[in-house]
């Protein structure tokens, strides 16, 4: 809603069409005391362009500044069939607006119809939306492509007038937004006098994301919100000192604690669900008062997200720990206090945070931040710069991806057959798509038809057939059901339910599989700030019960890791170019003085490496800048390269910011390592059998339909041992057909995702082959905190077949079974415990 | 052969690392749960288009292991095809293959239950198969001893120092062993399922498969 009274009228004139509020809703408006913010109204002027962008700022009546041209449309007599449709990330937001756009509706009797659709719609309103649709529909990207899959979208769409798509960035950063400017070059098809509306949080660079919104090569206006004032941002001071390594930040409970009874209401914000959780149950062991603290992250049951999304609106919390499933844009209502833990990592995500706080236009949000360890500090005092500059930082999303693209060639033919050129020309007038070539659309047009393998197969089993007509089709009209049962992009199939043992065990939330698998009974994890005790696994879920400890021996589900940004990275090399340093804390001035002193800092243009013994190994500390993920893989392939060189490379770890490798031998030359074109070389050889790129194919492969995550009830098997990994997949193809498209996808995303060699590439090029090593006697003050970090990776191809062979010695004579075992086989070795 | 060793009813075999089961004092290879076609299959049904190649590196591992064996006798243990349609829309080339490979030696198709009925490939084919004193057959029988089969693609988990290996796995006691899943697509069923619980005697191994294989006490 807008806000707070303003000077202006309610009078929007527009500069094309005189486009005025219904006079109900005007006097709706006015007895509430609410006029129209510029930006609302330049909205309703331009209510006729094409597509339009607006930027404003949490709290700025973004929502109603994309509705209130539907409203006038409308009026006071509105014809049946869909005018309006909205879609935001998430269900929840759906279901918010829905509440918040009923209210004048119905308190003024306008007789529109409003009503969401989302994955938790019951079918048979599902059912009544297709025959009969609202006048406004709220759904999500993922719905929104189901219902265009069916035969009869173009009676549902109809009519169709206006699409507003709300927290348009952060479905930019994701295969969501991908996936849903498809469905909009799908929706302008069937009705082409369609206009967009993208409403966005403050972004980096608007023109890149009305690009995205708009029909290509249409024109996209950008309306441009007052920003508001400046945040209240500062660090948080806490007696404790930070320490050297890890991401806990326990030393700022007490800190944080006074924070919370200083305020009505404060997030915390956490960059990974491990943290939250574990800063959560530290914090409820402070929480001495007994204030009302509540926990919400995205691996939580529904159900208690909602218990404390609810409680949060009644305002009864104090505080909730939380990660990014809060970071969108729901009224939590009176939020004065945000503080983020950890390294902000990415200045937008930090500004767009912020905005949670003081959820009133021109109101100052006020924020701490919260450095976990020493570096964190250095990196905190960089964001903090560059919140002040208004210096949004953000990678450059590249083409669409070809995974989203196969699955809406099989949405295509979901909704009949199609014409192969045309579908080439819809496709390319969705903005991420707007560069995509024949040869690459032709590629997965054969994928979507028959797999596109080297090998000629299934000629009769075609999934896309083509008719005498030249028209493509279903083979079988009943794989439609098939395909739309897996229709989206978020991937979520690697994750185990976790509930209470016993009938009817509540059920708590989610764990990923590959943490689950290492849990043997008896083991205890956090989930949701309790601890429980692992149980056993009972088809797919987890079993548990509760737990008295006080000291979860193991708390770890890997959630997003954030690589810092570039343009943090930077910062931070500026800042240790300074001669010294008012701005940080002293104890963190002089941990840099005495790196200085004894060796160097890092220097923005170079690259410092430095080698030294310690504790009988030869160390080599790579300080490359370019995040947590290209660190990693720059760690693989530089221990390989070692490897080759006979420097007897025995682990790496990986920051954000270095890479530190142990092993026998010295380092005595670096250069050679970083020869762009032999890493190029490591990385296709280390690219072949890696975890990273399976799990990357799994993703992809699901995407483009030839996994299947849901099948039908019917065809269903009981028993597990009827499906099988897709690492069996992966295997095969780089084994028969290592040309294929899905490898190529697979390719492409990790190089931009987990590994990350695209970031390697901007690091050597920033230093253009300026490398500055220093041989020193001992460890440095700046590699030291490297030790304590959590993730070591050792070195070393047998170590599995290792392990194997000493564990199950272990359990044989563990377990006694060793002894029977020798009994029986001749010609073993005695073995006698 | 490389593998590990062990006494069944007074029989001396080997568990290979392939998931092959060696009987030398035979000559006998039995594999089970081969799938061939399986990929064929599921495109038939409108899944998605998987690799078609999983055939071709199922008989690339089974001529391998034959070629170092020198195996007189092959059974295979049921479920060969992933249906019967799989079987008779066995691509020429891979039919071809399949003869050379059967030629010279005595082949036994046992019957499972994706299998079940007459297939126009070379080889005698029977619902099971005693080898005094063992008996080959698809599914195990509840009391049976001396018994091999297949059936149920038995998988094990180990853990150690927060690392868990999964591997296909023989499942091994004093009255029947039961193969692993030899074909390429085929997934597992992890020895903690009350099947293979209730099936195996409380002191039975796993077998797990692999480059080497290790005994481990059966996972439950």
């Amino acid at each position: 809603m807008s806000g707070p009274p303003q000077t202006g009228g309610l009078e929007a004139r527009g500069a094309i069409r005189a486009l005025t509020l219904p006079p109900k809703l005007r006097d709706w408006f006015a007895a509430k005391g609410w006029s129209l913010h510029p930006h609302q109204r330049a909205m309703l002027e331009r209510a006729d362009d094409p597509a339009t962008l607006l930027i404003a700022p949490t709290g700025g009546g973004k929502t109603m500044a994309g509705f209130l041209p539907t409203l006038a449309e409308l009026g006071e007599d509105p014809p049946d069939g869909l005018h309006t449709l909205y879609v935001s990330p998430l269900k929840a937001l759906a279901a918010d607006i829905k509440r918040n756009l009923r209210t004048p509706v119905e308190e003024i009797g306008l007789p529109i119809r409003i009503d969401d659709r989302t994955g938790d719609t019951p079918a048979s309103r599902k059912k009544r939306q297709r025959a009969d649709p609202p006048h406004i529909l709220l759904t999500t990207p993922e719905s929104l492509a189901l219902l265009t899959s069916y035969e009869d979208a173009d009676r549902t769409f109809s009519g169709l007038k206006r699409v507003v798509v709300d927290e348009i960035h952060a479905l930019a950063e994701s295969k969501r937004g991908d996936q849903l400017m498809l469905a909009l070059a799908r929706l302008q098809r069937l009705c082409p006098g369609l206009r967009r509306v993208g409403l966005s949080a403050t972004v980096e660079d608007p023109q890149a994301m009305a690009r995205l919104l708009a029909r290509h090569p249409d024109p996209c206006d950008i309306v441009l919100a007052d920003p508001g004032p400046d945040p209240d941002i500062a660090m948080l001071e806490t007696e404790a000192l930070p320490p050297w390594a890890g991401g806990g930040a326990a030393h700022a409970i007490p800190a944080v604690m006074a924070q919370i009874r200083k305020h009505r209401t404060t997030l915390i914000f956490h960059n990974t669900r491990a943290q939250a959780e574990i800063f959560f149950h530290k914090l409820w062991l402070a929480n001495d008062d007994g204030l009302p603290i509540g926990i919400h992250h995205g691996s939580l049951d529904r159900a208690q997200r909602e218990r404390v999304e609810a409680a949060m609106v009644r305002g009864e919390l104090r505080a909730i720990v939380c990660t990014g499933s809060l970071d969108l844009g729901i009224d939590w209502g009176d939020v004065d206090l945000v503080i983020q833990v950890g390294a902000p990592k990415n200045v937008k995500r930090l500004v767009q945070r912020i905005g949670r706080a003081n959820h009133r236009y021109n109101a100052p949000s006020k924020a701490l931040l919260v450095p976990a360890n020493r570096f964190e500090v250095v990196e905190c005092v960089a964001a903090l710069e560059a919140v002040r500059d208004h210096a949004l930082d953000g990678e450059p999303r590249g083409d669409g991806p070809l995974d989203v693209l196969c699955q809406q060639i099989l949405i295509a033919a979901c909704a009949g057959p199609f014409e192969a050129g045309a579908l080439f020309d819809e496709l390319r007038s969705a903005g991420p798509y707007s560069g995509l070539s024949r040869a690459d659309f032709d590629d997965c047009l054969q994928f979507c038809a028959t797999g596109g393998y080297a090998l000629r197969a299934y000629d009769k089993w075609q999934r896309l057939q083509q008719r005498p007509d030249g028209r493509w089709q279903l083979r079988d009209p009943r794989s439609a059901q098939r395909i739309r049962m897996n229709i989206g992009t978020i991937q979520d199939s690697d994750r185990l339910k976790v509930r209470m043992r016993g009938r009817g065990g509540k059920p708590l939330g989610e764990v990923e599989e590959g943490f689950a698998a290492t849990l043997t009974a008896g083991d205890t994890f956090l989930i949701g700030g309790k601890i429980v005790r692992y149980e056993g696994l009972r088809e797919m879920t987890v079993e548990v019960s509760r737990d008295a400890g006080r000291k979860p021996k193991i708390a770890t589900f890997s959630g997003t890791k954030f690589a810092t940004s570039t343009q943090l990275s930077a910062r931070i090399l500026d800042l240790f170019a300074q001669g010294d340093w008012p701005q940080l804390p002293r104890h963190t001035a002089e941990w840099l003085a005495l790196q200085r002193a004894v060796s160097r800092l890092p220097r923005a243009g170079r690259l410092l490496v430095e080698s030294f013994p310690h504790d009988g190994r030869e160390h080599a500390c790579v300080y490359g800048f370019a995040g947590r993920n290209a660190q990693q893989t720059l760690g693989l392939l530089l221990t390989k390269r070692m490897e080759a060189l006979g420097l007897a490379p025995l682990g790496f770890v990986a920051s954000d910011y270095a890479t530190l490798i142990w092993g026998l031998e010295p380092l005595e030359d670096p250069a050679p390592l970083f020869d762009p074109e032999a890493l190029r070389d490591g990385l296709e050889g280390w690219l072949a059998g890696n975890a990273v790129m399976k799990r990357t194919f799994r993703a992809s492969a699901t995407i483009a339909g030839l996994i299947e995550r849901n099948i039908p009830a019917a065809q269903r098997k009981t028993g597990r041992q009827a499906t099988f990994s897709s690492d069996i997949l992966y295997d095969t193809l780089q084994k028969y057909d290592p040309g294929h498209l899905m490898l190529r996808i697979t390719r492409t995303e990790a190089e931009r995702g987990l590994v990350d060699f695209g970031r390697i590439e901007e690091m050597l090029e920033r230093i253009g082959g300026r490398i500055d090593h220093m041989r020193l006697e001992r460890i440095t003050p700046l590699a030291a905190p490297l030790l304590l970090e959590v993730g070591k990776v050792p070195v070393a191809g047998q170590a599995e077949e290792r392990l194997m062979a000493e564990e199950a010695a272990r359990l044989m004579q563990a377990s006694g079974l060793a002894a029977l075992q020798q009994a029986e086989v001749e010609g073993s070795p005695p073995a006698r415990g | 052969m490389n593998g590990h060793e062990f006494t069944l009813a007074g029989v001396s075999l080997v568990a290979l690392g392939t998931g092959a089961l060696w009987w030398p004092d035979r000559s006998l290879l039995c594999v089970s749960d081969l799938h061939l076609g399986k990929s064929e299959r599921i495109a038939r049904r409108g899944g998605g288009p998987l690799p078609p190649y999983d055939t071709r590196d199922t008989l690339n591992r089974l001529a391998a292991d034959l070629a170092r064996s020198q195996a007189r006798i092959v059974v295979c243990l049921g479920d060969s095809f992933d249906d019967l349609d799989a079987a008779h829309a066995l691509p020429e080339e891979e039919r071809l293959w399949l003869a050379k490979l059967q030629a010279g030696r005595r082949w036994v198709w046992i019957e499972g239950n994706h299998d079940p009925g007459p297939i126009d490939l070379a080889g005698t084919q029977l619902t099971e198969l005693p080898v005094a004193p063992l008996t080959f057959r698809h599914i195990a029988r509840p009391g049976a001893s001396g018994e091999v089969s297949g059936h149920y693609h038995p998988k094990a988990t180990i853990r150690s120092r927060g690392r868990a290996v999964t591997r296909p796995a023989f499942l091994l006691d004093r009255d029947r062993v039961i193969l692993p899943a030899y074909g390429t697509y085929t997934g597992g069923l992890r020895s903690d399922d009350t099947a293979l619980v209730t099936l195996m005697r409380p002191e039975a191994l796993a077998l797990m498969t692999g480059p080497e294989v290790h005994a481990v006490p059966m996972p439950r």
